[in-house]
This record gives structure tokens, sequence and C-alpha cells, in this order.
């Protein structure tokens, strides 16, 4: 599914990645823990391209093609998609009209028609219903006077929609109470099947009593210091990051 | 290693190659016309006004424009104040009059030129009336004068007027003699002496008492020949608890001479009418480096005379080389509205600077303002406005919200809002904010599989959303297509 090689980059000249190697098998559910400033949000957004960030060295295998020669929407179309920490507002644009040009998108990559509006919004309420949305957020502009909460779960809506074969889902817990971790990690499980593969980026081992992983890393300064299984993540509850310093 | 820059860049090079011709209303029609020799003088207005069979009230008021213009020209009192800049027009080289030569008189749409029918119909402006989008009615103008309005019959029934300013001068002189100039006096500013002097036609419409006219009305104005400037004159009376909605449209060739278009609107509305004024702008902009284009001088007031009337402004603003318009409303019956939504886009060399001018006159008189600039390229885009309340107006209110969206780093937005309060019981609003396409919200949108020009134009058209929602239906769809073809190959 997801190899990614000695992956180097920086920003603004800074070296932040110093070499990642990570392999993640469909159906696997991989954990990403680390102090702040360690590399992990630089991670999931130099994988899905954000032209801030220059790759300095190394490749990222989804399925065989390099992620980093591609466009950011040419990664998403091959089945990349990034649950944003601090997702974006979008004035004036309705969140089901976004949607759907994402979906629509993606659809012509894969030389299927485009799905219609009426469709569409039949599709986007079966889905809200899944994540526990209001309805009526997808008539509401693009995370607009959302709640923390909302956007949260807002993310998984959009990864329910679009169906990624990898999701990189960057903090999806943070700023939540544990009520909202709960609803999110019900949406993230629900998602998971044999076939796709999720990359969850956390400082706390929390969530993961509700996504259970296959594997743990520890990210520091820009290394993968250490993988494990679900056990290294109460170590590190328990005991901080700083033996890994 | 090809960085993600490089691969971007490469892309958009082919985009823009091959959206390099996006304007595409640029041809010419061949037709034998009947026109004036270029220049300017008393004759040349004669000229005209005999040509129209006008009467003699009508040519002097012609006359004093002139000269009134004159002087103002000999003084050089130019209005210099607008933020715009372009060489001195030669006056004297412009073409104030030119007609398709008919080839008999028109009975009926059967008679009209197939060739300007065929013009008409290549705009997506189908005359047959079979073909038309239903509930809309249309008068074209070519060049200097009308050559059909369609639906006529229909509207008679109800007692709405609708037809060419030419013909209303013959059968409702009376409406005219009353109206015109009476929102926009001949000697309100260059423009409109120069357009009072010459203007050759235009559209002229009457809604009676108490009727809800039925149809869209609808001018197309396309200019065609060479060298010829655009006057024309468009003319609204909404009597008493009428109501009318009413579109403008406008194309022209491409060609290396600027055009100039010196345009007046004035509409009128009586005791608890409302006129719904919408424009969408497509003249030719020039090529690329900025050559050519129309000019596009235009100078639109209504007046909102009796109580409770309204009088409400749309523009979509795409086109033209330099725009220079501030459609205004004076509110002068108790409890009127004025309003004015805008959304003006440059690209390429393109200028604009477009506002509005409210002034409360009334009790409780309302007005709002919402204008939109985009720039692109190295286009300028200036907001100017002004809301002026005179002491009589009491309890008058007015929101303005004047935001600019910036693409790229070589463009410009300006706005010059101004205030003028003789009243303290007034309430005056005033929001504006100046943004750039956010390059996290077209990550946002890539990461979701979204190109960047579909992101472009998705942010864009959110942008612009207040103001393509005052359209009606079929021209927002219009609006917000014309925005993406104007935006292609300008953005990333």
């Amino acid at each position: 599914m997801l190899e990614i090689r000695n992956l180097h980059a920086a920003v603004n000249g800074l070296e932040i990645l110093k070499g990642i190697d990570l392999k993640v098998g469909p159906g696997e559910v991989h954990a990403i823990m680390g102090p702040n400033g360690s590399g992990k949000s630089t991670m999931a957004h130099v994988l899905a391209g954000k032209p801030t960030y220059s790759v300095t060295s190394g490749e990222a295998l989804l399925d065989g093609e390099n992620l980093l020669d591609m466009l950011p929407e040419f990664r998403a179309r091959s089945g990349l998609f990034l649950s944003f920490q601090h997702p974006t507002e979008i004035p004036g644009v309705k969140l089901n009209q976004f949607l759907r040009a994402g979906l629509n998108a993606l659809r012509k990559t894969r030389n299927e028609e485009e799905i219609d509006v009426l469709s569409f919004n039949k599709l986007l309420k079966s889905k809200v219903a899944m994540v526990g949305l209001d309805p009526d957020l997808a008539k509401r502009n693009v995370n607009e006077g959302f709640s923390g909460g909302e956007r949260k779960r807002n993310e998984i809506l959009q990864m329910a929609v679009l169906e990624p074969k990898l999701a990189v889902l960057d903090e999806p817990d943070s700023g939540l109470d544990i009520d909202a971790v709960r609803s999110v990690s019900e949406g993230i499980n629900r998602l998971r099947t044999s076939s796709n593969s999720t990359i969850l980026i956390t400082h706390y081992q929390r969530i993961l009593d509700y996504v259970v992983p296959d594997v743990v890393h520890v990210l520091v300064g820009g290394r993968i210091v250490k993988s494990g299984d679900k056990l290294l993540a109460m170590e590190i509850e328990a005991n901080g990051y700083d033996k890994f310093e | 290693m090809e960085t993600l820059e490089e691969i971007r860049r490469a892309g958009n090079t082919e985009l823009k190659a091959a959206a390099k011709e996006t304007y595409k209303y640029g041809w010419v029609t061949d037709i034998e016309s009947d026109s004036a020799p270029p220049g300017l003088n008393e004759e040349i207005i004669h000229w005209i006004s005999a040509k129209k069979k006008e009467p003699e009230w009508l040519l002097e008021w012609r006359l004093k424009a002139f000269e009134y213009w004159k002087s103002l020209l000999e003084k050089e009192q130019l209005p210099e104040w607008a933020n715009i800049h372009y060489p001195p027009i030669d006056y004297q080289k412009i073409i104030y009059y030119s007609a398709p030569k008919p080839k008999k008189q028109l009975e009926s749409l059967d008679e009209v030129d197939p060739d300007l029918l065929a013009t008409y119909e290549k705009l997506g402006i189908p005359l047959q009336e079979q073909k038309q989008l239903a509930g809309v009615a249309v008068d074209a103008i070519f060049d200097s004068v009308s050559v059909i309005t369609t639906f006529k019959e229909e509207l008679g029934k109800r007692g709405v007027i609708f037809c060419s300013f030419s013909e209303a001068v013959q059968n409702y002189p009376e409406l005219i003699k009353q109206y015109l100039g009476s929102v926009v006096p001949y000697s309100d500013n260059f423009y409109a002496a120069l357009n009072s002097a010459v203007f050759s036609d235009g559209s002229f419409c009457y809604v009676p008492k108490g009727v809800r006219c039925p149809y869209e009305l609808t001018t197309y104005f396309r200019i065609n020949a060479a060298n010829t400037g655009q006057f024309e004159r468009t003319l609204i009376i909404a009597d008493e608890s009428a109501y009318v909605s009413y579109l403008e449209g406008c194309s022209a060739p491409m060609r290396d001479e600027n055009q100039l278009h010196a345009a007046i609107v004035e509409l009128v509305t009586l005791d608890n009418a409302e006129i719904k004024y919408s424009t969408i702008q497509n003249w030719y902009p020039g090529d690329e480096n900025g050559k050519g284009g129309i000019y596009n001088f235009v100078t639109k007031r209504g007046k909102c005379e009796g109580k409770n009337s309204k009088i409400s402004w749309t523009q979509v603003e795409t086109g033209a080389a330099i725009t220079w318009k501030y459609p205004s409303v004076i509110l002068q019956g108790d409890s009127s509205i004025g309003e004015f939504y805008s959304v003006a886009l440059t690209k390429g060399y393109q200028q604009a600077d477009t506002g509005s001018k409210m002034t409360h006159i009334g009790k409780n008189t309302r007005s709002t303002i919402i204008s939109k600039t985009i720039s692109a390229g190295h286009g300028q885009g200036t907001y100017r406005g002004l809301v002026k309340v005179m002491p009589k107006a009491e309890n008058s209110w007015n929101f303005t919200q004047c935001d600019s969206l910036l693409i790229g780093d070589q463009c410009g937005a300006h706005t010059a809002p101004y205030v003028e309060v003789r009243n303290n019981s007034s309430h005056l609003e005033h929001e504006a904010f100046t943004s750039r396409v956010d390059e996290d919200q077209l990550f946002y949108c890539n990461q979701r599989g979204i190109s960047t020009e579909d992101a472009h134009s998705l942010i864009i058209n959110g942008f612009c959303k207040e103001v393509f929602k005052q359209l009606p239906f079929e021209f927002a769809v219009e609006a917000t297509r014309l925005l993406e073809v104007n935006l292609e190959g300008s953005v990333g």
C-alpha cells in the first residue's frame, strides 16, 4: 500500500523530516506519536503535497506510484486523503457543493460518470447520519461558523464520502472532549476495511483506546525512533517522550 | 528533482496556451451600414436628429448638450478623479452614428436581415420568439440602432411599453419630454453631455400603474462597426405600484483600437413601484498586452420619486478595457429603498473604477451597497462610493460592504468610500476587507481532488455569491460561467 523511503523535507531551508522510512499494509492502522515540533504534521502535509514544504530527497510510493511527483490534486485522486488538524473556511462555498466537486474529480479519474446533485445529496445524507453530524451542516459554507468538534467530524464526513485508499488523520482528537473523541473514533472505525489503510497522528494515547492501531511509531526530531504495538503508546502515556529525545 | 512549483508551472503554461483566446464574442458581422462621417460638430447632430425624424425640441436639447460638452472640452474639464489611466481620446476621430442598412421598413421579425438574426443567434440571444427563453423580452441594439424588440404585442396587452428609444420619441413624446434628462441632466458630467448630444438609440420602458411586468425585459447591445462609438440611452419608468425586472447584456468585436461606449440609463419609480436593473457587461477587454478594448464610460442613475419605492442595481462587470460607472439612487420618496450589488473583475490590463452613490433625501430611506472587486493579472479595481444623507432624511439607513479579492501579486484593489451625513438620526455601517485567494483554501480544495483552476472558480464564486443571488436565475448561471471563462489562464 504505502511505502515511504528515506524521506527528507524542509521548510524555508530548515530540515524537518530527516529520513523517514515507513511501510503501511492494506487494512492496517498505524499511529504516529511524538512531542510538539517533532515533524508529525509536516509528514502529513508533505505526503499530501502542501507547497510550503520542499522535499529534498526520498520517495513515498502509494501502490507503486511515487506521490511526491504528483500535484496535490492528483495525489488525492490516487486515493490519498488528509484529515486536517485545522480545516480552513471557504466563505460562500457550501459544503455539499465543495464535496461534490471533490467526488466528481475523483470519479472522473476513475472514468466514472459525474454524480448529479440529487444523487449526491442522497449519498451525503447517509454519510452525515453515519458520522453523527447535523444534516443542516451540508448546506452551510465549508467550515464557516463550525465548532471545533464539527470541523473534526466534518473531516471524517469528507473521508466517508471520498472513500480513500489511504487516510492520513492529523490529530483528529485535538481539542475535543471525551465524547467527541469517541464519536470521531466511531466514524473512523466504521470506515475501516480490509483494503484501506490509516495513518493516525496523535499526541495522546486516549484516541487509541477507540481506534486500535496495529503499529505505533514514535517520531522524534524528524525520525522514527521506535516502533511497536499498542503497549508502546501506553508506555509513552505513562513516561512521556523524554527517554526518546 | 522537479519541485511542485515547477510541475504546477508547466501545467499552467499548457492551460494558458489553451485558454489564450477567452473572448468568444470577438467576431465581426459583415453587413452594409449607413454611417455618419467621423467627427463631431453641430452639423452631425442635425444629421442624426434628422435621420431620426425628431421633433424640434429634442434637437434643441441635443444642441444645448453639445454646447455644454464643447465648453467642458475647451476648458479641459474632463473627469479626472477616477483611478484610471488612458491616453486622451480624439473625439474627432470617432464615428457617432452607424446603423445596418435596412433593406426596407420592418413590419415583423420575418423581415429582419437574416445576417442580423444570425449575429444575435451566435451571441446566444435568439430573437425568434419560439426560440426565446420563456418570459424574456429582448430589445436588440446593433451599433447605433435598435434592430428589433420582441414580445411587444403581449406586453402591450398589459399596457407595458417596451420599445426602442427612437420609436418612443415618435409614439410617446410626452413621456420622453417629461422624463428625458430628469434623472441625469445633460450637464451632469462630461460623458453624460456627450451622450445627450449624440445618442442614437436605446431602450424605453413604461410600466403602468399597478402592473407587474410579466417578462424579464432585456436589452442586448452589440458594437459591430469599427471606429464607432456607441451612445445609447435607456429610460425606464415604473408608475405607481408597478414592477419590472430589466437586464442588459453587451459584447463587441476584438479590435486593436479602443472604442468608446458612453451610455446613460435613467430609472424613475413612483409610489410603491420597483425597478430591478441587472447588467452583465462583457465588452471586449483588449488583448493580453492591454491593446484595444472598449472604454465603458457610463452614467446610470435611478430616482425613487415616490414613497416606498425601490430601485435595485445589480452589475457583473467582466469586460471592457476601462470601466467608469457608478449606478446610483436618489432616494427622494419617504421610505424608499436603493440597492447596489456589484461584481467587477479586472484581469490582463483592465481597469475598473466603479461603485455607487446613494443620496438620501426622504425620511426613513434605506440603502445597501455590496461591492465585490476581483483583480487578477495586471488588473486594477477601484470601489468608489458616496453615501450622502440630507438634513431631512431622518432615520435613514445605509449598509456598505466593499470587499476585494486579489489573485497574484501584479494586480491592485483600491477603495474610496465617501460619507456625507447632515442628519444625526441616521445610521450608517461600513465593512471592507481585502484578501488574497488563500493558499490554505487552495490546498484544502486540491487535497479533495479539486484542480487549482476549479478551486479558484469555487472560491471566487463563493466570494461573489451575495451579488449573484440577486440576478434572475438564468443570468446568475450565465454570470458564473462568464467569470469562469474570464479567469481561465489568469490564475495559478
